[in-house]
Parts: structure tokens; C-alpha cells; sequence
């Protein structure tokens, strides 16, 4: 008998000792449904999404902690499995604020709801995250129904209390997800579970407003919420309906390199999320200043004409000006005082063509050697 | 860096030293506490409690300057319980005589005394490393930028090598760039003495080969003056001209008074930037260019990836690419420089650099590549010094350790060092424009221990005046456990109270690194 195969959805899967199904349906590109699984993080079973049928097993188990073992036979979209995920994600939709008109309630009760969740976000908006969350895919796409489940109202209020990062727990699964990219991934150790049963929270340190905590604003827990809890505070959400192009580049910050993904809107950038999760050198995570620390590209003060001064004042002038200005200062002090007499200092803020191109002008133009940088500052 | 960053978590013993790293470098830290969370050692040794110290077996703190003794005094331990990778030495190295004969005297107990370090943790800390697996070690400018700086790095080197630490995974000497490209800019021979690839300007075959490249001819044999050095020449007169890109020194540099007396002694000074700074405005010609979000193009990480650099937004109105405009300016010099893109130029990189030359814009289109990538079906190379050191033997240096270039006296009782926080990015010009990081950090301070608050009778947030030797300035106290009784930490992002007014411009007589790390200061409670 050949040993570490699984069969999943008719397909035959080779696995490798301790893999999860999970982990055997993501490397064949077969989606099992999860809303708490987070990669390179231990799995909890937390959302119980990932529900599965095994052959000959009465009892339904999630695919993220159940190890593949040998001959296994596995259902991942039964009908004893759908119906279970339904009955989940109805659970998750009736405990919040999940105002994305799938909420299906009798339409005098409905107005009621919404109503009720525009005055707490205080906005004439639905859901910030319509368009974009992991539960509204689902809910969707299995057409779930939280007909006849009254609705909960919050016990928590939303926190706003910081530059970056809204927590809005109204929407919160609780699926722990961010707390994994927090105490796993990042290591920051900021938020974890707090309280019991209802009143169950991500807090941050003793329930503290996350500026109050060892939150460093990394926001990898935003970058991977699946839900409209943890949502960046800047306008982008209004205007998530707008054409938006995603440019894969590297961070302008230090010299670790971090890949991202910059969002840009009316050539304005909204949004930086980290690249792929196994893409190196920074599998997904960034720093506070690479996330949001992107404002000054659209600055209404950057340099944008040659400034020459005069009389001791810096004025406006054109580029043919300026340049022609450098040109000939150059050629006469270099004439007058000896090529070593000017100097050039490059930035390792620059791409490697600038720094090429300003090596090669020193020393191919200027005829110096006297180039450097600002490495030893 | 010898290793890649991912290689961090694969090491056993990680040894952290001169590097706030959960500030400095936050993701690349991700990697060190994960490595704890699975059970592996770290130590920081550093003369501030940062946060790294919460997730370290132990935190070591040396007197600020004292480097080379406590490295010495780990060699000592190693060597004499007999921990050395002896085999390592004898096959791999040279000069292991020499450095032994040095470091005899570094004894546990002396290093003690010179540092400050309990003689029972230097010999843990010297045991774990040895015996790790793989141990690596990882620095930033808390090592370098000392006059003692270079010899800092050596005895790091030392160290690795005597343990068999370096040419394998989870091991290495791992120096953290705390800027973008400072790989690539010294990759590209943005440095006095180099061409591309660490060619020296000495050599005449390497400067052919430019000059026919480049089709230009005379160029210089002579290395040319380090920053710090073109500064000093401008000061005495003889430097007259000034080109400045991206850099704003008015802030970044050491002993600022005598930095602005030197820009000011200039003939003519140009400054090539995305914002008006402290240095464009003493600039007699400003020049506008594109910001990294506007640019195609490559950085080169610190751990030696080139990775590409692309257009995110169309760039404003007016400003142009940084190397367009040194073409335009070299082509009214009579020169016919002409690049239709950046990838055009990045094609001659790889042609005239040799660690680049397997390197293209297709082949980094996903993933960076490590240099050195010598053809283009070379893979690139994550690990240096797998099989041989690039001079051939691994070098021993036998180094004592000398006193910093200051220390504190009556006049100046404190030791100042200075570095960055976590919001902010050298001298702000590009973080301070995001309201929001200027709300979590949103002005300068002076971190003091409870202890010496106390003493000097100052509470926590009252404005205080600190000054040296050379300068003054008023920022506000900040009492924290991070700071250790008699030193002072203050960031140097912040112009209107700017740390480099204090520091000291004395170089590391090599690297000509100013000694940013210690200097004596004063602190006055500040008059209403």
C-alpha cells in the first residue's frame, strides 16, 4: 500500500508526515474555506471554517489541526460539510455589525439594524470593508441566511484613538487572527484574548487603547483581518470603488529591503500592504514607516523648480538656468583650483543608477575621485 | 551582510550587539524574536536596555566605547576552556597567533573592570556562542561609529572566525544598513577609493577598462576625501565646490557648527533633493528630482539583494530623475552621455561590475538575487565565504582596545549617544510629512536613567539644556529604563534640537566614521 497519499474532493494528494490537510489542500491549489488560518503562524481551529468530512469519522474536523494520514478520504464541500459551514458563518453574521445587506432580516427589522450601525460608525456608509472581506465572500458564496437570530448589539466601543489603525469590535469574529501576525509573526506581543463569553475582546495590554500598549503600529494586523475590524484610518475605504493600481516595488526606508504592494488612486498613493507571504526578504510584514509612512510623496512641498540664488536669495529659475549654471561653475573651478578642489556627495537613499550615474559623473566628468556618501551618518 | 536576513532564524546563538534593532530594523527583528519563540539563544550586548533586551537570554551593558574589551575578553574565555573551532583556524585562517597572544590579558575578570560587564555573563555569553551550531552575530552603527569603529568590526570578525561561525547557514558577521541602498551605493563606487564591485581607483587596469567604457579619458589614480574629510577641506578653504543628492548633512553630520562654517567657506555648493532641508538652504543652486515612489530602477539590501525599484505614481510637474540630471549636466560639459531608461543604465552596471554582472531587470522581475551573481546563469550568493575568504585566509587581527576620543569629566559628566526611534528616519525629511508618525514621536528628547533624573533634581518632561563642547541644545526629559546611569540617549532626526550640535567629529582613523556614539555632555535643568 502506498503510504502518504490522501484523497481530497476525488483528487489524489501525496502529503509529507505532519503536514495538516490543510497544508495538503493549500499546495494543491485546493481552497478549503478559513477565516483564522494565517500562514507560517500554529494553527488554532479557531473559525472552525475549515471544517471537513472524513470518510468512516462521524464527526466533522477542521482541516488547519488534523494531520493528513494515510488513505484518508476527504470531503472538503459535502453536503453535511456546507451545512455546518453555513451554520457558522450565520453565527458570525448575527453577532455584529455586519451591515452588507446579506445580513438578510425582515426588512422593517433591517432598516432598524442599519440604521443603528450608521449611527455607531457615524457615517451613511455600509460595511467600510464591502467589496473586500473574507466573511461577505463566504457568506455569498455558500448563500448564508442569520434569518431568525436576533440582533446582538456591541458591548465594545471602537477605538480611534490612534494615527493609523481603527479597531472597530462591533465587526470582530474573534477569529484571533491578528493575534497571531502580532505574538507569531511580528512578535510584537501588543494584543491577545480578553474577557470571557460575550463579552470577549482583543484587548491590548489591560484593555488599553493600542497607543497606550507595546503596539509598535506595524499593522500586520490589518494586513491580515479578514473582516472590516481592523481597518487603516484613512479615507481610502470611501473610495474603494475607484480604479486602483497595485505596484510591486521595495521600501524607501532601511536596508532590510521589505517587498510591497503600494496602492495608488488618482495617482495618489492610499494604501501599502506587504508583498507575498513567501516572498523574501520580509514574508508580507513591514514596519510602521514603510506602511504609512508615505505621505510625503504627495507633499504640496516638494521641490518642484531649480532654485537659483541671487543676491543672497534663492529664486525660481528654469532647468536650461541652472544646469548650464552647475555646467560652467564646474569647468572654472575645476580650471581654476584643480579637479580636486570639488566633490560630490551621493545618497544611499538613490537607486543604483543614480549612484552609478553620479560615480561615473565624478569621476569620468569632474576627473575626482572625491565621491562618497552618507553610510558612516 | 555575510548571511541573508532569513538565515537569522536558522542560527542557534544570535549575538546582537550596537543595534536597536526592533526600531532600527523592525522586520529584520521579527526574525530574531522568532528564533527565540523556537527556542533559540539571544543575547544583546548594548549600553541601552532597548526592547530587543525583553526577548534575549540575557542583556550585557558595556561602558559606551568599550567594545574591543569585551569582544577580547570572549576570545579569552573561548580559548581558554579550549572552545575554538581549531580546525576552522588552521585550515581557513592566518595570524590566529597573534590576536591569541593579544587577548590573553582580556581576562574575565579585567574585562570586568573595563566594561562594566559581570565576569560570569561574559563567560556565559562566550560558552553559548561557541558551542552553538551556528551562532551569528549582528551589528549596526552602535559598532561602527566609533574611532575605534574599524577595530570594532575586526574583533566581530575575530570572533566569528575563532568559533568556525562564518561560510554557513545561521552563521556570519552581519552588519544592518540602516539606509535603503547604502549597499548599492557602495556596490556602485559611491566611495573615494573604489569603482564598482570594490575595484580599487588605484589600479590602473580597472580605470582603463572604465575609461574605454565610458569613453572619457584622465581619470584620477589618486583616492579621493570621505565625507567627513571634504568638509574639513571646505572649512580650511581648499575644498571649493560642493554636489549634495538626497543628503541633508545640516543635520546628519557631527559637530553641526563647524559642518555649516564649512558649507558656508564653499565656492559653490549644489544640492540635489525632493524637499528643502537645512541643506538646500545654503545651497547656491537647488535641484529638483523624483522620489523613490516616482522611479524605476534597483536598491541593493543589506543583505546584498538586488531587488527592483518601480514606478508607483507619476512624478510631478518640474523635478527630474536623479541621473538624467548629472547626463544633462555632464553633456553641457561636452560629454555625450545618452540612456534612453534606467534599465539602459542598469545594463552597463552589470557590464562594468563584476559581483553584478549576471544580474538583469528580467532575472529580479519576482525575486532579488544576491551578488556576487558573476554570470547570468549563476544562481547569486546568499552565503559569503562558503569555501574561501575573499583575500584567501581568514585574516586574524591581534587589537587592544583603546578609550573613545572623549570621556566624561567635571565639566561634562555624561556620556551622550545618539541614534533613531522607531517613527522617525534619519533627519525626517521624508516621515515628518505623515502626521501620524509625528503624533507618536512628535519632538525631540533627552533619555536619562531614574537615578541620575533624581540627582539632578530634573522630573520627567521638563525641558533641560545639554550641552558639549561644541554646541547646545533644549529638549525635553524623558526618564526611561532603557538608559543606564551616567549615559544619555538622544535621537538626531530633530533640526530644532539637533543631537550632531553635541556630538563629536573625531573619525575612526580608517573608516573615517565620526565617533556618534560617545561624547561628554552637560545637562541643566533649562530656565523657564
Amino acid at each position: 500500500m502506498d503510504t502518504n497519499i490522501i484523497t481530497l474532493n476525488e483528487n489524489q494528494l501525496t502529503f509529507e508526515p505532519g503536514e495538516t490537510i490543510l497544508d495538503v489542500a493549500a499546495r494543491n491549489n485546493i481552497e478549503i474555506p478559513t477565516l483564522c488560518h494565517l500562514k507560517h503562524t500554529i494553527p488554532t481551529n479557531t473559525c472552525r471554517v475549515c471544517l471537513v468530512e472524513i470518510a468512516g469519522k462521524d464527526e466533522l474536523v477542521e482541516s488547519c489541526v488534523t494531520k493528513a494520514e494515510p488513505g484518508m478520504v476527504i470531503q472538503s464541500e459535502s453536503p453535511k460539510v456546507v451545512a455546518a459551514r453555513k451554520e457558522i458563518l450565520a453565527a458570525m453574521l448575527a453577532t455584529g455589525n455586519h451591515n452588507c445587506a446579506i445580513r438578510d432580516l425582515p426588512t422593517e427589522d433591517w432598516t432598524a439594524f442599519q440604521l443603528n450601525v450608521l449611527a455607531a460608525d457615524g457615517k451613511q456608509d455600509l460595511c467600510p470593508v464591502w467589496g473586500d472581506c473574507d466573511l461577505q465572500d463566504l457568506t455569498y458564496r455558500y448563500q448564508v441566511k442569520a434569518t431568525g437570530m436576533p440582533v446582538t448589539a456591541c458591548k465594545h466601543e471602537t477605538e480611534r484613538a490612534n494615527p493609523f489603525i481603527i479597531r472597530d469590535f462591533s465587526r470582530c469574529i474573534l477569529c484571533g487572527k491578528c493575534i497571531k501576525a502580532c505574538r507569531e509573526i511580528q512578535v510584537n506581543n501588543a494584543i491577545e484574548f480578553g474577557y470571557h463569553g460575550e463579552e470577549m475582546k482583543i484587548i491590548a495590554g489591560d484593555d488599553a487603547h493600542l497607543k497606550d500598549s507595546d503596539c509598535v503600529f506595524c499593522g500586520e494586523c490589518v494586513q491580515v483581518c479578514p473582516v472590516g475590524a481592523l481597518i487603516p484610518d484613512r479615507e481610502f475605504r470611501d473610495d474603494r470603488f475607484k480604479p486602483t493600481k497595485v505596484t510591486r516595488t521595495t521600501c524607501s526606508y532601511c536596508g532590510v529591503g521589505c517587498q510591497m504592494d503600494v496602492f495608488v488612486q488618482d495617482n495618489k498613493i492610499v494604501k501599502i500592504d506587504g508583498a507575498d507571504q513567501d516572498l523574501p526578504p520580509n514574508n508580507a510584514s513591514l514596519c510602521v514607516k514603510g506602511r504609512y509612512g508615505f505621505d510625503f510623496v504627495a507633499s504640496p512641498n516638494r521641490l518642484t523648480t531649480p532654485l537659483i540664488k541671487k543676491d543672497g536669495k534663492q529664486v525660481p529659475a528654469t532647468w536650461d538656468e541652472a544646469l548650464d549654471l552647475v555646467a560652467e561653475k564646474f569647468e572654472a573651478i575645476g580650471k581654476e583650483h584643480g579637479a580636486d578642489a570639488m566633490g560630490l556627495l551621493t545618497s544611499a537613499r538613490v537607486t543604483n543608477e543614480d549612484n552609478y550615474m553620479a560615480m561615473k559623473f565624478t569621476r569620468g566628468v569632474l576627473k575626482t575621485n572625491n565621491i562618497d556618501h552618507c553610510a558612516r551618518l | 551582510m555575510t548571511n541573508t536576513i532569513a538565515d537569522i532564524e536558522e542560527s542557534d546563538v544570535i549575538l546582537v550587539t550596537g543595534s536597536n534593532t526592533t526600531e532600527n530594523h523592525p522586520v529584520l527583528s521579527t526574525f530574531m524574536k522568532r528564533a527565540v519563540l523556537q527556542g533559540k539563544k539571544l543575547y544583546l550586548i548594548d549600553p541601552r536596555r532597548v526592547k530587543l533586551a525583553d526577548h534575549a537570554e540575557k542583556w550585557l551593558r558595556p561602558m559606551p566605547g568599550t567594545d574591543i574589551a569585551w569582544i577580547n575578553g570572549l576570545m579569552n574565555v573561548i580559548i581558554s576552556e579550549g572552545l575554538q573551532d581549531q580546525k576552522f583556524i588552521d585550515d581557513r585562517c592566518e595570524n590566529f597567533e597573534a590576536t591569541k597572544a593579544v587577548v590573553e590579558k582580556y581576562t574575565p575578570e579585567h574585562v570586568e573592570k573595563l566594561t562594566g560587564i559581570p565576569a560570569d555573563d561574559l563567560r556565559q555569553v562566550a560558552r553559548d556562542f561557541a558551542n552553538a551550531g551556528a551562532g551569528t552575530i549582528c551589528y549596526c552603527m552602535g559598532i561602527t561609529q566609533h574611532t575605534c569603529g574599524t577595530d570594532n568590526v575586526k574583533s566581530l570578525a575575530n570572533l566569528s572566525m575563532l568559533c568556525g561561525h562564518l561560510g554557513k547557514p545561521g552563521g556570519g558577521v552581519n552588519p544592518l544598513r540602516g539606509q535603503n541602498n547604502v549597499q548599492g551605493a557602495c556596490d556602485m563606487g559611491g566611495l573615494p577609493n573604489v569603482l564598482t564591485a570594490y575595484q580599487p581607483v588605484t589600479s590602473d587596469d580597472a580605470r582603463e577598462g572604465y575609461e574605454k567604457a565610458w569613453q572619457v579619458k584622465g581619470m584620477s589614480p589618486t583616492p579621493g576625501l570621505v565625507a567627513t574629510e571634504m568638509f574639513n577641506k571646505a572649512y580650511e578653504g581648499e575644498m571649493k565646490s560642493l554636489f549634495i543628492i538626497g543628503e541633508n548633512p545640516m543635520v546628519s553630520d557631527p559637530d553641526l557648527n563647524h559642518a555649516k562654517k564649512a558649507l558656508n567657506n564653499l565656492e559653490f555648493l549644489v544640492v540635489q533633493d525632493i524637499f528643502e532641508t537645512e541643506t538646500t538652504a545654503m545651497a547656491d543652486v537647488v535641484l529638483p528630482s523624483y522620489c523613490w515612489a516616482e522611479k524605476n530602477g534597483t536598491f541593493t539590501n543589506s543583505e546584498r539583494r538586488v531587488q527592483r525599484v518601480r514606478r508607483a505614481v507619476e512624478p510631478p510637474e518640474g523635478p527630474k530623475r536623479d541621473w538624467e540630471i548629472l547626463c544633462d549636466i555632464a553633456n553641457r560639459m561636452g560629454y555625450g552621455f545618452s540612456y534612453e531608461d534606467s534599465h539602459e543604465l542598469f545594463k552597463e552596471i552589470s557590464a562594468v561590475t563584476p559581483s553584478y554582472r549576471g544580474i538583469t531587470w528580467e532575472r529580479i522581475d519576482e525575486v532579488g538575487i544576491h551578488w556576487p551573481c558573476p554570470d547570468t546563469e549563476h544562481p547569486g550568493t546568499p552565503i559569503l565565504h562558503t569555501m574561501q575568504f575573499t583575500r584567501g585566509k581568514g585574516m586574524f587581527h591581534a587589537i587592544e582596545h583603546v578609550p573613545p576620543a572623549e570621556l566624561p569629566d567635571d565639566r561634562y559628566p555624561f556620556i551622550l549617544t545618539t541614534g533613531r526611534v522607531l517613527y522617525h528616519y534619519h533627519t525626517g525629511t521624508m516621515t515628518m510629512r505623515t502626521d501620524g508618525l509625528n503624533m507618536l514621536s512628535p519632538e525631540c528628547f533627552v533619555e536619562i536613567s531614574d537615578a541620575d533624573a533624581t540627582r539632578l533634581g530634573i522630573g520627567d518632561g521638563e525641558m533641560v539644556n545639554v550641552c558639549s563642547r561644541r554646541g547646545r541644545i533644549k529638549a525635553k526629559l524623558q526618564v526611561s529604563d532603557k538608559a543606564v546611569e551616567g549615559t544619555i540617549f538622544i535621537p538626531f532626526h530633530f533640526a530644532n534640537a539637533a543631537a550632531n550640535k553635541l556630538t563629536n567629529a573625531e573619525l575612526d582613523p580608517t573608516a573615517k566614521i565620526p565617533e556618534f556614539k560617545v561624547c561628554a555632555i552637560n545637562i541643566e535643568a533649562a530656565k523657564a
